[in-house]
């Protein structure tokens, strides 16, 4: 059967029509940018350490080729930006734009606005993995190199397991058969997680830290080690943003419109999936991020997930880095756990937003 | 484009909920299926866009939508439902753009054509003031009357409308009723529709089939299902009908 003709609307006009236009959305962008931006700088100034605007813009510059400029920062401090801040803050800016974006994703695909990206059991199987890297593989000599790697696995294993026992109860598009699954999987997880916890109770306090959730890491190795994992999964979700506006309309109208729900629905979950179990892998567990950013993002610049994915990419990634500044000032030399951070500051101000704009939400 | 459904039947959950339905509506003409609450109404509609499982064939000029890849079903056919999700945070011009999708590549994005659609659409519905509107801020009305855009940005040659009147006042229901009727003369639309309104049902469509628990129990024009003894034998209500120069009007009689 070839192509359908279109039918055509148009009738005589009493009235003209209006020229159709695009909406206006770089201010946001624009807005969205401005704001990491300010992040980063204050990412890399703020520390023990001072290192001053003025040096740190000089530094930066005698990195633009052609400019002439000679960094006025000392050896030591160079070091301190380049090898320990720096990573620091592409590591906040990565987690924090991976976690919001999953989290937007998950609540446009499984159209629940309480969804966040450890929807489907990442975290549980996360912290089985990373409990057992913990309490097994501590002694040996790759023990630091496996904790990403079993909490990856964990993770992203605990979603497929998810998958495959909801798919089996409800089809492709049932949307509660797989969250209910996704508990189902979760307290499995967490119960034998608790359970080698409880056999090995010297690495308690590892674990919770780990739990916890943390940016301290080995420097640029964790940042490549999560690069590939992110740039895939921001690509896929980031094709996906009109898509999940049709999934918006209820799994019904969304198959009326010809999108194979269940296809999509999988490859939008593999991807999500796979950029939260790898910034969970190097971070741990920082909560509340994938809820309130994306929720933020839509009372201000409204629900089409053409904006709402996009920007949370950049505000979640930003406040990321905020959320670490204030986690290793408050309390310096000790740092305070990031996820304690992002819950105690985000939850105020997230009900400021939404008691400030009543009637937008659903 | 003609739509014909031969011996079609659907189980939901072990139960028949519809049985052995046939009915054929040519380019251009209104079928508007009526029947008592649960009588298989929305499900045949459903059926029709390949939303439940069918038994039985259903056609698009001949051509059997079984067959069809799920893109160029919903080029063909743009659905109007009953209870549609509204997604509150959205705009309606966003919403009714939406409409486009099965025109459009699974990744691509809407060109120019798409929204001079929409705006069309918008226009036709005298909705353009609300464009920049979320959705959660209109009223029930508004709602329906945006899903309807988003049905006609569509641009289908078959237009299923599962009760779309039913959150409308009767001002905008003969509106909306016009504006299909319309397209369908103009454009050549061909229109099915279920409605519980019987006046309104008799009013526009070219035939009525009547429906109950599942089964066909009467089709033809408006004057031969709409009898004092079929409504009376299948909806178990009283009612008295007149005929006068806009057609057949049904009214309730105290039992």
């Amino acid at each position: 059967m070839g192509e359908a003709a279109e039918l055509s609307v148009a009738v005589p006009r009493t009235r003209a029509v209006p020229r159709p236009t695009r909406r206006r959305t770089w201010p946001w962008y624009l807005g969205g940018i401005l704001f990491v931006a300010v992040a980063v700088v204050c990412g890399l100034l703020v520390g023990p350490a001072d290192i001053g605007y003025s040096p740190l813009a000089s530094e930066l510059a005698s990195h633009v080729p052609f400019l002439g400029v000679h960094s006025r920062l000392s050896d030591t401090d160079s070091a301190i930006l380049w090898q320990i801040r720096a990573p620091r803050v592409v590591m906040g800016l990565l987690v924090g734009a991976l976690l919001s974006i999953a989290g937007a994703s998950y609540q446009g695909t499984f159209r629940n606005p309480l969804a966040d990206p450890y929807l489907l059991g990442v975290a549980a199987g996360a912290g089985l993995g990373a409990t057992i890297a913990l309490v097994y593989g501590s002694g040996s000599a790759w023990g630091n190199d496996l904790l990403p790697v079993a909490s990856f696995i964990g993770g992203a294993a605990a979603v497929a397991l998810a998958y495959v026992v909801g798919r089996a109860a409800g089809g492709t598009a049932r949307t509660a058969a797989l969250v209910l699954a996704g508990v189902t999987v979760a307290s499995f997880l967490t119960a034998i997680q608790t359970f080698v916890q409880q056999q090995h109770a010297d690495t308690l306090q590892s674990v919770y830290s780990w739990i916890l959730g943390r940016l301290d890491t080995a420097g640029w190795h964790d940042v490549l080690l999560l690069l590939p994992y992110a740039a895939i999964s921001v690509f896929v979700l980031l094709l996906h943003r009109r898509v999940l506006d049709v999934l918006a309309l209820g799994d019904d109208e969304a198959a009326a419109l010809g999108v194979n729900v269940g296809r999509v629905r999988l490859l939008l979950v593999a991807a999500a999936t796979l950029g939260t179990a790898a910034a969970v892998a190097v971070s741990g567990l920082i909560g509340f991020l994938g809820i309130i950013v994306p929720h933020f993002v839509r009372l201000v610049a409204g629900g089409s997930y053409r904006i709402v994915l996009p920007l949370s990419l950049l505000v979640g990634g930003g406040f990321l880095v905020f959320a670490d500044i204030v986690a290793r000032t408050v309390l310096s030399p000790a740092e305070l756990p990031i996820g304690v951070v992002t819950a105690f500051f985000g939850a105020p101000f997230f009900a400021i937003v939404l008691r400030t704009s009543r009637g937008v939400t659903g | 484009m003609t739509v014909a459904f031969d011996g079609v039947s659907v189980m939901l959950d072990r139960a028949e909920v519809l049985r052995d339905v046939s009915g054929r509506v040519e380019r251009g003409e209104w079928l508007t299926v009526i029947g008592p609450n649960g009588a298989g109404k929305s499900t045949l509609l459903r059926a029709l866009m390949r939303l439940v499982k069918a038994t039985g064939s259903i056609t698009l000029d001949g051509v059997e939508t079984a067959r069809m890849r799920a893109r160029d079903l919903a080029r063909r056919l743009a659905l109007v439902p009953q209870t549609p999700a509204m997604p509150v945070t959205m705009t309606v011009s966003e919403y009714v753009l939406l409409g486009r999708t099965p025109h459009l590549g699974y990744l691509a994005r809407d060109g120019d054509g798409d929204r001079e659609a929409a705006a069309e659409a918008l226009y036709r519905l005298d909705l353009e003031s609300f464009a920049r509107r979320r959705l959660g801020t209109l009223s029930g009305g508004e709602q329906q009357r945006a899903v309807l855009a988003r049905a006609l940005a569509h641009r289908a040659p078959v237009l299923l409308l599962d009760e779309p009147t039913a959150s409308l006042d009767i001002g905008r229901s003969q509106e909306v009723l016009e504006l299909v009727d319309e397209l369908r003369r103009e454009q050549g639309l061909t229109v099915v529709a279920t409605m519980h309104e019987l006046t309104l049902a008799g009013q526009y469509a070219d035939r009525l089939l009547l429906l109950d628990r599942g089964r066909v129990v009467a089709h033809g024009e408006p004057r031969d299902v709409l009898t004092e003894e079929l409504v009376a034998h299948h909806y178990g209500a009283s009612v008295r009908i007149h005929e006068d120069r806009d057609g057949l009007v049904v009214v309730p009689a105290r039992l």
